[in-house]
């Protein structure tokens, strides 16, 4: 105690003469500035410079490339509804996918595992989010499409095809390459980000906490389902967010399995397209200005339909933590 | 306490009006505990009678804690921590390997050291527990609610937001929110593992003011360092060094004429 306001004693004339020179402090908080900004800048000119290059798409086409179905190279006609869809829905399976399962593994590793499994299995996810995207794109193509086209979608079809409004997400042929193949593969692709963030924030719930949930009678599940996940809901939903965004703009892999085809369909076995893949396949091959302006004004529109879902997310979120009364 | 009686469902894990007041709600015996290959709790033999409170006093590692973890099977969720002897819940071994270890501890309630309210409203936090172990009307749930918190002293506290977050409470509305969720359970025995010592002089004292009450009606065992505690709250004192029960006693007794050296030097403050 006495030794404590000694140094307290000792340190204030310290302070005073390191006040004295305040050039340091000066230089210092003009660099984090300065390192803020230049993320905003960067953020700002690309979406300009996508603006800019989109903009003849947009006066030709007007609000009708949000919503025609048509992409025709030769015709020159071009609008962005199918991508669109092709991203949203795609993300929306990988999500469906990977959502849960990462919800299982943290739970498994964090509540279930023995001890010395942990590390192994923990290991192993992160080697799956090392995993270029090609790769996945490679495997998806030569292996998994197959499987789906010989094994999943024949099965889909013939049971779920026949139900009523449900059921058109199931007709068609089962070509293999389409949006449920793709969803599959990027919920695969996000599953590592998602339980790694949710692994890292499980393990920080406090030991007490769990301990006098099971003091009350809780199954593991109950704790998982009814105290780990509360506890964590905000850092978890940023988990979902970062491998949501991930899900949307993930471009390789899709590519290789979505099929590359303009018609609005919603089936999900039929072959689509997303924003990202259009893009890829098709820049070489963008041989007028108005089909190069049209594709990036489709990246602009990646652009806001990323931002527009994370955003409507974000306020979900804080809406719902009002209803609960915080 | 009218509520109680009106929702009669639990009433059969209360104890019987009749019951004489010092038959032990748990007897355990020759009990040996195991962190691994440490040996933390040795041949302990102890009877918590019914509707007392006993308090288990004695230097941090002496195993007071341990011993309340085995009496609710929390040790259960570490692997290598093991128990052996008997521990008799209405003569019922509860070390038993087919014991159904939720309902044991919806008959075995614990509060911890530091306030851990659920990530939730208040009302959720008492009903969370409830709905777990029955099925209750949302009349009766909203009855016990009131009940529990009514008889944890934090109702007048707490009546207008049962709806907001468990979290905005004080710590010392947490730590009577904890014994709340626990009694409104209906448990037959409350552990409480020093509850007392994260919170405020004022604090306290209302927490050892509602134990004194609730003993009541529930069987208490309590760990605390804090002496003046045992002696205000505890009908009996178990004194435990290095995984030994040195020496048991009614209160006023192990306060005043302790039989042993090392337990008067204990509570005379010379070790511990």
């Amino acid at each position: 105690m006495s030794a404590e306001s000694l140094g307290l004693a000792a340190s204030r004339p310290m302070i005073a003469s390191r006040r004295a020179g305040p050039s340091g402090e000066r230089v210092f908080a003009v660099l984090v500035t300065a390192a803020a900004w230049v993320v905003l800048i960067a953020l700002g000119a690309v979406a300009a410079a996508m603006f800019w290059g989109g903009l003849p798409a947009f006066r030709a086409f007007g609000w009708r490339f949000l919503y025609g179905t048509e992409w025709n190279a030769v015709t020159r006609q071009f609008a962005a509804l199918v991508p669109i869809y092709g991203t949203l829905v795609t993300a929306l399976i990988a999500m469906l996918i990977a959502v849960p399962v990462s919800f299982g593994i943290a739970v498994f590793l964090i509540e279930v595992a023995p001890r010395w499994l942990r590390g192994p299995v923990a290991a192993a996810i992160e080697l799956l989010a090392g995993v270029p995207s090609i790769i996945y794109g490679m495997w998806g193509l030569f292996v998994f499409v197959p499987f789906m086209s010989e094994q999943v979608e024949p099965w889909l079809i013939d049971h779920l095809g026949p139900l009523p409004v449900f059921g058109v997400l199931f007709q068609g042929a089962p070509l293999g390459i389409g949006m449920l193949t793709s969803g599959i593969i990027l919920g695969i692709m996000v599953l590592p980000f998602i339980s790694s963030v949710m692994r890292d924030v499980f393990a920080l719930v406090p030991v007490e906490l769990k301990e006098s949930a099971y003091a009350m009678g809780c199954t593991r599940w109950e704790v998982a389902w009814r105290i780990m996940l509360p506890y964590t809901r905000s850092a978890v939903a940023g988990g979902i967010f970062l491998g949501l965004g991930r899900a949307l703009g993930e471009t390789m892999a899709v590519t290789f399995v979505l099929g590359n085809a303009h018609d609005l369909s919603f089936s999900l076995m039929d072959p689509g397209n997303s924003i990202a893949a259009v893009i890829a396949n098709e820049f070489t091959e963008a041989d007028s200005a108005l089909y190069r302006a049209s594709l990036i004004a489709l990246g602009l529109l990646l652009f806001v339909v990323t931002f527009l879902v994370l955003a409507g997310a974000r306020l979900l979120l804080v809406r719902l933590a009002r209803q609960r009364g915080e | 306490m009218s509520n109680m009686d009106s929702t009669t469902e639990a009433n059969h894990r209360q104890a019987e009006p009749g019951a004489p007041p010092d038959h032990p709600r748990i007897a355990i015996r020759q009990l040996d505990f195991f962190y691994g290959k440490t040996q933390a709790l040795k041949g302990i033999t102890l009877d918590l009678p019914d509707r007392q409170a006993t308090a288990l006093i004695g230097p941090s590692g002496c195993g007071k804690s341990t011993l309340l973890r085995v009496l609710n099977r929390m040790y259960d969720l570490y692997p290598g921590q093991r128990a052996s002897g008997e521990v008799l819940l209405d003569g019922q071994n509860i070390l038993a390997r087919d014991i159904d270890l939720n309902q044991l501890r919806s008959r075995i309630g614990m509060v911890f050291q530091k306030p851990t309210p659920f990530p939730m409203s208040i009302r959720e936090n008492i009903a969370f527990g409830v709905r777990m172990h029955e099925r209750l009307s949302r009349a009766a749930l909203a009855d016990r609610v009131e009940w529990a918190l009514t008889r944890a002293a934090l109702w007048p506290e707490v009546k207008d937001r049962l709806g907001n977050s468990a979290l905005g409470l004080s710590g010392g509305q947490q730590q009577r929110l904890c014994i709340a969720r626990s009694i409104a359970v209906r448990p037959e025995v409350l552990l409480l593992d020093e509850p007392t010592s994260a919170l405020d002089p004022i604090s306290t004292l209302k927490i050892e003011e509602l134990i004194d009450e609730l003993k009541r009606d529930f069987t208490i065992a309590i760990v605390t360092h804090n002496m003046q505690q045992a002696g205000r709250v505890a009908d009996r004192v178990a004194f435990f060094y290095l995984g030994e029960l040195i020496e048991l006693g009614e209160s006023v007794q192990i306060f005043t004429a302790p039989r042993l050296r090392r337990t008067q030097e204990y509570i005379t403050g010379r070790f511990g």
